[in-house]
């Protein structure tokens, strides 16, 4: 159900179409919390993602986002509550697991492996999908390349749908901020996800590379069903890309609806505008 | 004016008076050298995926080869001898990785380095332990290596112009061709494969690779293994120029000033940086040596090291050190 945000914020995006199928729940977060030593990052939080849709986390500075994207992929793992992904309850993800599973994702500082290229560093996004085993891999002739010849392939066709081809071959380490943030879409991309996770995919970025940005975005949505969760603080492009939304403040959730329920929320304005607790 | 001739200029008269002794010198030195460099390979494999640097290096070049010999004198035939000690190597591997490593993630580094030092203890006992303490002989002709020598009489090399003489050791030619094969099948694995991305990943960015679902323990497991293997070879032919004693575990020690020239993040780093210590020491020891009385050698090393060091802390090939503040 996607409610056009009035005006075209910074990154406004080509309008994708007026219905959205968002089917069953894909991931659920029940009941979550989450401490360092005695400084609590998330309590009590719950909320859910339902296939194909987008649904945008935000909240002020220190309201426990990006914690909350590294208990999904199990980078953290929280003291209290369960993640429920594709119907399997468990208390804690394990990276390995969750990128097994389906869930892959972006970081705030661009995480690229700086010496390797931009082919490679997408290639790496497709190690979970190639077999041929460690000694293959030493022989590397035969099964073990032609393996690599058919990823090679699927590579080449993220490259173009990102519109990156002249970077190839670069160094990563060497691309412009905007350009790191889309080769880092391209490696989650590659592992062909059921659930991607972005945190502020447009931070950093000026409006033209916002806008590019969010068409690629949506283009994910719309072309290969990928399920999107996304922190993001620029609000124009929250409110335009995403389904629905859900705000947290101070670890707590404090809002979750349609970009415009959560607009008009006193809690969400009050949070934003910093008004005492 | 005296002292300055016999260190500025006596030397190099010296070279140029009795060439084929020169090239001896550099021949020596360049097989001094690659031995380091393969030393240093090791140790660079497993600083480049883990980040911890493997003080344990020596001694699994000392436990490899006297597991290889300790099988064959307990009457294994030579060829199995090798495939058991490779598999002996892959199982210290799993072994380091599942009982030391494994528990020691995100723990600073001191505390790494300190384990793999227990660890250098560890295997010295249980060497011992198992294989005594003497001294064995490498078992070269058994394994196929070849044992003669050419020698070459180049012509007008020698003193006076006369007739040169240089002598190659088959085995050292050997050690040659050895080195380079296993440095370019390692290239090409660390360029061409998946799991050799996924090496160059972990070594990048530990919470990126795990993202993506590369696997930290079966990574840092296929790196000890490697460097098992590179300490195996490099036990093979060290074992064969000398004998296969506890004493290598401090030849090996010599890595230091190699990483420290080659940079400790570098393949090819390694290989040079073992070139220029094995020529540097053998031509210091011989031409310059007799100045200050000899065994130069023992301590030449760490010397270009700490010249190098104030000019070029990130090693010949090692990536630059910014750091943005």
């Amino acid at each position: 159900m996607r409610v056009d945000a009035e005006g075209g914020g910074p990154g406004a995006a080509p309008k994708k179409g007026e219905e959205r199928i968002t089917g069953e729940v894909l991931l659920s977060i029940d009941d979550i919390s989450l401490s360092f030593g005695g400084v609590k990052a998330i309590s009590h939080v719950s909320f859910d993602i339902r296939k194909g849709e987008i649904r945008a986390i935000i909240g002020p500075n220190g309201a426990g986002k990006t914690s909350m994207l590294n208990v999904i992929n199990g980078f953290y793992h929280p003291q209290e509550g369960t993640i429920t992904f594709k119907g399997e309850t468990r208390a804690k993800m394990r990276p390995y697991v969750a990128a097994s599973q389906g869930i892959a994702r972006t970081f705030q500082n661009v995480a690229l492996f700086k010496g390797m290229s931009t082919l490679d560093n997408i290639m790496s996004g497709r190690s979970l999908k190639m077999h041929r085993n460690f000694f293959w891999q030493m022989l590397w002739f035969g099964p073990a390349q032609r393996e690599e010849i058919a990823h090679r392939r699927r590579v080449e066709e993220i490259i173009d749908f990102l519109e990156i081809e002249h970077i190839r071959k670069t160094p990563v380490g060497k691309l412009p901020y905007g350009l790191q943030k889309r080769v880092e879409l391209g490696r989650a991309l590659a592992m062909e996800p059921d659930l991607l996770l972005l945190d502020e995919p447009m931070a950093g970025m000026n409006l033209e590379e916002k806008e590019d940005m969010s068409r690629f975005i949506i283009d994910v949505s719309d072309q290969f069903g990928t399920t999107i969760a996304l922190i993001e603080h620029d609000m124009g492009v929250v409110m335009d890309l995403s389904d629905r939304v859900v705000v947290l403040d101070y670890g707590s959730k404090i809002a979750d609806g349609t970009p415009d329920e959560v607009r008009g929320n006193q809690k969400v304005i009050d949070a934003y505008l910093g008004v005492a607790h | 004016m005296n002292a300055l001739y016999a260190v500025l200029v006596d030397p190099f008269m010296q070279m140029a008076a009795q060439p084929d002794f020169l090239l001896q010198v550099l021949w020596e030195g360049l097989v001094g050298g690659i031995l380091y460099a393969l030393i240093a390979l090791g140790f660079v494999l497993i600083f480049k995926a883990s980040g911890v640097f493997n003080f344990a290096q020596g001694i699994m070049v000392v436990f490899a080869a006297l597991s290889l010999v300790g099988l064959y004198e307990a009457g294994v035939p030579a060829w199995l001898a090798l495939i058991l000690a490779i598999a002996i190597m892959g199982v210290l591997a799993l072994a380091v990785e599942g009982l030391v490593m494994r528990h020691l993630v995100n723990q600073p580094e001191i505390i790494l380095l300190m384990s793999t030092i227990g660890l250098t203890y560890f295997l010295i006992g249980f060497g011992e332990f198992i294989f005594g303490g003497e001294p064995k002989v490498m078992i070269t002709e058994e394994l196929g290596l070849p044992t003669g020598s050419t020698v070459l009489e180049p012509a007008g090399l020698g003193r006076d112009g006369g007739p040169g003489l240089v002598i190659l050791q088959h085995i050292d030619i050997a050690a040659a061709i050895i080195a380079i094969v296993m440095v370019t099948v390692l290239g090409i694995f660390f360029n061409k494969t998946r799991i050799g991305r996924a090496l160059r990943a972990v070594a990048d960015d530990h919470q990126a690779a795990l993202s993506v679902g590369i696997s930290l323990n079966q990574i840092w497991a296929i790196v000890w293994f490697a460097a098992g293997i590179v300490a195996l070879a490099t036990g093979i032919m060290w074992g064969a120029r000398s004998d296969v004693s506890f004493a290598l575990e401090i030849v090996a020690l010599k890595a230091l000033p190699v990483l420290i020239l080659g940079g400790f993040t570098s393949i090819p780093g390694a290989i040079v940086g073992g070139l220029i210590i094995g020529i540097g020491e053998k031509l210091g020891e011989i031409y310059w040596g007799p100045l200050v009385g000899g065994g130069i050698e023992s301590w030449l090393a760490y010397v270009i090291a700490l010249i190098f060091l104030l000019f070029r802390p990130q090693g010949l090939f090692g990536e630059r050190i910014i750091e943005r503040i």
